[in-house]
């Protein structure tokens, strides 16, 4: 008798009333994120432990792709400038496409693949299992031990983990650019520094802070809010990933709008 | 049969139901439950899976909200407490997952500290593990202290469950169907064990069921449920002389298999 009387909604405006409630326990979700955040207790311990896995999880796969990205895109981008003979700005190029756009976007899809994933996953088995229930019985508050703790996590790691990727793709990049011009450290970081200010490293910063929350909040929030069953694990962990990467990519957007306003 | 249990204080009510409501959309769950748990009784709930005997004990320890209706326990109204005191409430509960519901990253050790450091952070680590300690040749495990819960069994994973929430000392125990998917001698264990914790920790139960066995074993009082309320409440003898429908069956299935 239930299901009947509910299907006579309308499709579509069922769709529109499921959009704006998920929308309502979203920013709920959010907003008891930063109140929670700045209510002690504080989980310093878990925050820490949480740290280290999100640098354990990323850091060999970080160093590989910043590596290859910073090889790769040198060696790309060397004929085009050799046209023009001008090869000896190949350091000022990369450092600015790698330090602006591909360290931080770089860091954050992998973060989101497999720290998203992870966290979404992980949430979502202790929600079905019943683990999230059993600290609330217990008078353990688990959006305060799971949640706050992974999401800011996620924001100091994310930004470390983007100046790490940075570093790592500029030593691809002056591997090849030493072996093929001769250039010496000393030269390539002269260079490298050149075109390169303040505010570049700064919203870089800021994007990778926006990322990190990104990360951490929405899978959180569908590993929190993952339905009953096993399969509401697999499902809360993939659709981490891809929320996570496209709201990554909008902010990207936006975020680099406001920038150029700036400069 | 449950030996007569002389410990029950009839003038003294833990749990006190009315009229309770409680429905998700359509889905009219709960239809005026009324319930008063005494203290130092089992009450054991029988009734069909879907009926809402979960949805009832997580009421119970706000888990879940009614629609309409109150609950109060210890002298408290559930619904009207702020957060503190909730918290305070909630350490006075002690609420058994039907499948443990172990912290599967943690030991069983530290599963049982984990509580007791949350909430009791002063208490030194010589009394916690003292705690931990009694409660776990309490439950018969005390040798999987170091285990992981991946490692144990079901009913193993069960005690412990039952172990973690008697460390806070509750005064009242929620158990979720305490024999589900275990082997009739485990289950006689696991009976054993919720009538020695009524014994030893003074506790007051509801204890949520399907299995005949258990009710009979463990209940000092009897409640069935039928579509969202209870439909016949006394010992096991009154209960299973009544001629309703749903109570034949359930006794004729579960002593004919
Ligand atoms: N959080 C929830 N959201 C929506 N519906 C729910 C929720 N929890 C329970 N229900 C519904 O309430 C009904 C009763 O569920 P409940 O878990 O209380 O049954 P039960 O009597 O414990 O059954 P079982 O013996 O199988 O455990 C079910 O139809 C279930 O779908
Ligand atoms: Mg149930």
């Amino acid at each position: 008798m239930g299901s009947t009387e509910r299907s006579e909604q309308p499709v579509i405006t069922k769709g529109i009333d499921k959009f704006f409630l998920n929308f309502y326990d979203i920013l709920k979700f959010v907003l008891r994120f930063f109140k929670e955040m700045f209510t002690p207790p504080y989980e310093g311990r878990e925050f820490v432990r949480q740290c280290y896995y999100i640098g354990n999880k990323s850091l060999l796969l970080i160093t590989l792709t910043g590596f290859i990205t910073g090889l790769v895109f040198t060696k790309q981008s060397r004929p085009s400038l050799a046209e023009f003979g001008a090869t000896s700005w190949l350091p000022s190029l990369i450092s600015i496409a790698v330090i602006r756009a591909l360290a931080p976007l770089v860091t954050a899809l992998i973060c989101a693949g497999k720290v998203g994933s992870s966290i979404g996953a992980e949430l979502a088995s202790m929600k079905v299992t019943e683990q999230i229930d059993a600290m609330e019985v217990s008078a353990i508050n688990p959006f305060k031990y799971l949640v706050v703790t992974r999401v800011m996590a996620c924001m100091l790691c994310v930004p470390l983990l983007m100046a790490y990727t940075g570093l790592v793709a500029m030593t691809g990049s002056y591997l090849d650019i030493h072996l093929n011009e001769q250039t010496s450290l000393a030269i390539f970081v002269q260079n490298a520094f050149e075109k390169i200010s303040f505010l570049d490293f700064f919203s870089s910063f800021i994007k990778t802070l926006f990322y990190g929350f990104t990360i951490g909040i929405v899978s959180c929030y569908q590993g929190y809010h993952a339905t009953q069953g096993t399969q509401g694990v697999g499902k809360a962990a993939n659709v981490s990933v891809v929320i996570s990467m496209f709201l990554i990519f909008i902010e990207e957007i936006i975020i680099v709008q406001v920038i150029n306003m700036l400069r | 049969m449950k030996p007569f249990t002389p410990e029950i204080h009839w003038d003294e009510t833990v749990i006190s139901i009315r009229d309770l409501y409680k429905s998700f959309g359509q889905n009219h769950v709960l239809r005026g439950v009324n319930l008063d748990l005494h203290r130092g009784e089992n009450i054991v709930v029988l009734g069909r899976s879907g009926t809402g005997k979960s949805v009832l004990i997580k009421i119970i320890s706000a888990l879940l909200y009614p629609d309409s209706g109150t609950v109060n326990v210890l002298g408290l109204e559930v619904e009207t407490l702020k957060h503190d005191e909730l918290r305070d409430l909630r350490l006075k509960i002690g609420f058994c997952f039907q499948n443990g519901a172990l912290y599967d990253s943690m030991t069983v050790g530290e599963n049982l500290a984990f509580p007791l450091r949350r909430n009791m952070p002063h208490m030194s680590k010589k009394e916690r593990d003292e705690r931990i300690a009694t409660v776990l040749e309490a439950v018969g495990l005390s040798q999987t202290i170091k285990q992981m819960p991946a490692e144990l069994s079901g009913g193993q994973r069960k005690r412990i469950g039952i172990g973690r929430t008697l460390i806070l000392r509750p005064e009242i125990m929620l158990y979720d169907e305490p024999p589900a998917g275990l082997d009739p001698i485990t289950c006689t264990d696991i009976n054993n064990l919720i009538n020695e914790v009524q014994k030893r920790f003074k506790t007051s139960s509801i204890i949520i069921t399907h299995d005949l066995a258990c009710a009979k074993a463990t209940g000092d009082k009897i409640a069935v449920m039928k579509e969202g309320r209870f439909i016949k409440e006394g010992n096991f003898e009154e209960v299973f002389s009544d001629n309703d429908e749903l109570i034949r069956e359930f006794y004729d299935y579960n002593f004919i298999q």
